[in-house]
């Protein structure tokens, strides 16, 4: 009887929880969102400007022609439906009839045409549209892209910050796009939000644009964005209601520290298209790494476990290959390199590394990208002794000193963090393709790895269109990669949203802020 | 002046050349990713292609002719971003050096009246845990203390822009809310200076005759040591607040980061960091116009304290 009684009250308090999620479920209109952005945007146009800075209020400010789901799959944003023909080759966007700028001015084809050429022309990642030959504008909504090749990249490259429409009257005006005076101010978007003042250092304020597209959205009346540097000042603005929304936290004491509050909710969900991954990056062609036994004696010796759980105090999940563990490419079965200390040493004797009276067998330095690997810098020369490393660590004075280090190849090891960037052939192919050893460019092949066969199965990757064959090459290409080990990845920069109880539909979807917040809302 | 002026230009320049990478390297950084033409034009555009002395030469021509010129990093004209945070660090950096000599005199002569005392030997020790305590540490305990559990100051920036009252006493009020804890944080550094020095020279003076004599006059206690041994002994505390107020300024840079306190030293630390020469200038030439300001305040003081200085 007792038991029975327990099981009703348990069963009507489902009811009731449940029923209240519903009522919370249904969006309200108004209220302002008071967010935290860490960094100063350079200016507001994604067009010509990529990075996660610029994306959070590109994404508000500019429409896509698509935008994605939680699950990867294009939906229709700008467009509302395409046709892709002709083996791939040519892909026909049909726009939203009654779009309009935020000045008024409808938004046609050609302005379509336009974006793209800008973005092919001035943004850094050539490959998104690199294919694409000619856009064809038959009628005012209707663009058509005409390829040399099928591009499977195309269509996460047409979504969240990366193909941002802009308008061409407005800045096809003959000045250089990427220092045009409307990327700061009076910005003319096409999205859910409008610009009301963009105050450098200090905030960005964005208001509902009416005209907006889609009916009934945006549901916020007005987005605040604070530009807030300290992580403590953060914090502790998040932790006192101050703040409502930060994304792209990746402290780990911030992270553990903010789950504990009632108030708030801390997600890792929505990084996965930004693809942020820490890996050890080796110098493949000189010095004692350019053996391929020494980098792999390296990653035997570092624990992956010790990482996830000491340094990143497990908000981080494990990468093991180069490919986000989020996107539908990652390959977990391969090669994982698990500590293994007596193996590691065995290789390197195997490898003719005699040790020395000391007990060391050579020395090799360790820079590092950013302070936040630091920790991870640190470890790598306590790991690597017990392999009989002589390990320095090498700090760099700021950003641009260590890029001109490993841009210019004058490193043993270094710890990073890179992004994949939607598709793999934006983000992920650079860091291996031997075409992109490119001396004094950071991020690119670095590691002046070079494998033909590596190159050939990315090309081949790159056009291939039907989504099976082309996970099996990059199955394949991963555990190519994981083999020659140009890089030995780690785990994933823990990126969480941390967002107050009052926030309705935060963006959980792959592309976190860089993606159209018209869905989120502020609860009574 | 203005030789120094040419020298300290001249150091700058080279200063920020020795260090390694530019601002194609920085810009790379924001984007997530370079290409290499891109980057080369960039070089071009802001003439980091050149040799060394043509560069050299350019910079100080245009710094003649007062021409602050484009910030590289931010495409928008160098006075205009100076002129938007100038007055958040002036009002800073002056509410701060005021109210820490303020304090800081206070507690002096409070500290002189016996100076072996407890109460002496606490003032002595609360004003060196300032100065000893990392101007970021004090900053990040006040907020915990003053805006998480005890929520009465916001936690950063230096205004709400959610008013939308037109009242004038709204905003100022609301300015000064923000202001508080940078100020004290700021402040926090200098108590110890100002209150040893003070207390010293305090010291000094009431054993000197004409304190003697006012107290044989029978002045009040009160008289006495407000009105003739305070100011005969506030000249090396002046003084000392004078020069140190280029200290000041760079403290501020740290109290900026941590409140986000819209002013010049945020945008310094950025423009060293992503190369921003030009915008680097305009701050230092804006925060030695700052510190000669403060140093002719400090001999203007003087004169009014000692009639027998003059400018």
């Amino acid at each position: 009887m007792k038991k029975h009684f327990l099981k009703t009250l348990l069963l009507t308090a489902t009811l009731i929880f449940t029923s209240l999620g519903v009522s919370f479920a249904e969006p309200k209109k108004g209220g302002t969102l008071i967010a935290a952005v860490g960094n100063n945007p350079r200016h507001l146009n994604p067009a010509v400007q990529s990075g996660i800075v610029t994306g959070f209020p590109g994404a508000q400010l500019f429409a896509t022609p698509i935008r994605y789901d939680n699950n990867w799959e294009p939906q229709p944003y700008l467009a509302e439906s395409w046709d892709i023909s002709d083996g791939g080759k040519t892909v026909k966007l049909n726009l939203v009839k009654d779009a309009v700028f935020h000045d008024g001015v409808p938004i046609k084809s050609s302005d379509v045409k336009f974006s793209l050429e800008t973005i092919k022309k001035h943004h850094p990642f050539k490959t998104m549209f690199a294919p694409v030959v000619s856009v064809e504008t038959p009628d005012e909504h209707t663009a058509v892209l005409k390829l040399s090749s099928p591009h499977p990249a195309l269509m996460l490259a047409m979504s969240s910050q990366l193909m941002a429409i802009i308008p061409e009257h407005v800045y096809g005006d003959g000045q250089d796009p990427k220092t045009h005076p409307q990327n700061s101010e009076n910005v003319v978007g096409s999205g859910p939000f409008k610009l009301v003042e963009f105050k450098s250092g200090e905030h960005i304020i964005l208001e509902r644009f009416d005209d907006f597209f889609i009916d009934g959205r945006p549901y916020l009346d007005k987005m605040v964005l604070k530009i807030i540097r300290d992580p403590a000042t953060r914090t502790i603005g998040l932790e006192n209601g101050e703040i409502d929304f930060y994304a792209f936290e990746n402290v780990p004491t911030n992270i553990n520290r903010l789950k504990k509050n009632a108030n708030l909710n801390v997600t890792p969900d929505g990084y996965a298209a930004i693809g942020p991954i820490d890996w050890l990056a080796f110098n493949t062609k000189s010095g004692k790494t350019a053996d391929v036994n020494v980098r792999r004696a390296i990653a035997y010796a570092i624990d992956r476990n010790f990482i996830l759980k000491a340094i990143m105090l497990g908000v981080a999940d494990e990468a093991r290959t180069g490919i986000h563990p989020g996107s539908p490419y990652y390959e977990p079965d391969v090669e994982a390199y698990d500590i293994d200390i007596d193996k590691a040493n065995k290789i390197l004797d195997d490898a003719g590394y005699k040790k020395g009276s000391d007990g060391m067998r050579f020395g090799l330095n360790v820079d590092f990208g950013w302070p936040g690997l630091r920790p991870n810098a640190e470890y790598t020369k306590a790991a690597l002794k017990k392999i009989g490393i002589d390990v320095t660590v090498r700090q760099s004075a700021d950003f641009p000193t260590w890029a001109q280090t490993v841009s210019n190849h004058n490193f043993d090891l270094t710890w990073d963090t890179v992004f994949n960037w939607g598709d793999p052939v934006i983000g992920v192919h650079r860091t291996y393709q031997t075409s992109n050893i490119k001396k004094g460019v950071i991020w690119s092949n670095t590691q002046q790895y070079s494998n033909p066969k590596v190159d050939a199965i990315m090309e081949k990757a790159g056009v291939e269109n039907d989504m099976d064959k082309r996970k099996a090459l990059y199955s394949e290409l991963q555990k190519m990669l994981a083999n020659d080990l140009p890089v030995y990845w780690t785990n994933t920069l823990p990126y969480h949203t941390i967002y107050s109880n009052k926030v309705g539909n935060p963006p959980m979807g792959i592309w976190a802020t860089s993606s159209p917040m018209d869905m989120t809302y502020i609860k009574d | 002046m203005l030789l120094v002026l040419l020298v300290v230009v001249i150091l700058n320049f080279l200063m920020l050349h020795l260090a390694p990478g530019d601002i194609a390297d920085t810009i790379a950084q924001t984007m997530g990713g370079a290409d290499e033409q891109d980057m080369a034009e960039l070089r071009k555009q802001y003439g980091l292609d050149q040799p060394f002395f043509i560069q050299l030469f350019n910079y100080v021509v245009r710094v003649a002719l007062l021409d602050f010129g484009q910030s590289h990093f931010y495409n928008l004209p160098v006075f205009d971003l100076i002129m938007e945070r100038f007055p958040a660090t002036l009002l800073l950096v002056f509410s701060a050096q005021i109210l820490s000599l303020f304090v800081g005199i206070l507690l002096g002569v409070y500290a002189a009246q016996n100076p072996n005392g407890l109460s002496s030997l606490f003032v002595n020790m609360f004003s060196l845990f300032g100065y000893a305590a990392p101007v970021f540490w004090t900053g990040i305990l006040l907020l915990i203390a003053f805006s998480l559990h005890i929520p009465i100051f916001p936690v950063s920036g230096m205004r709400d822009i959610t008013i939308e009252s037109g009242n004038f006493f709204v905003h100022f009020f609301d300015v000064l809310k923000h202001l508080f804890l940078p100020m004290i944080t700021l402040a926090s550094i200098f108590f110890a200076y100002y209150s040893r020095l003070c207390r010293a020279s305090m010291l000094e003076v009431l054993g000197a005759d004409f304190v003697r004599t006012a107290k044989a006059k029978g002045l009040s206690k009160k008289d006495v040591l407000l009105k003739h041994a305070l100011k005969n002994s506030l000249s090396p505390v002046i003084t000392f607040a004078g020069l140190s107020f280029s200290a000041v300024v760079s403290g501020a840079i740290l109290v900026e980061t941590v409140y986000s306190w819209p002013g010049l030293g945020t945008l310094a630390f950025n423009s060293i960091i992503s190369r921003d020469t030009p915008v680097l200038l305009g701050i230092l030439i804006f925060s030695t116009l700052m510190v000669t300001m403060g140093n002719l305040l400090t001999d203007l003081t003087l004169k009014a304290l000692d009639p027998r200085i003059k400018i």
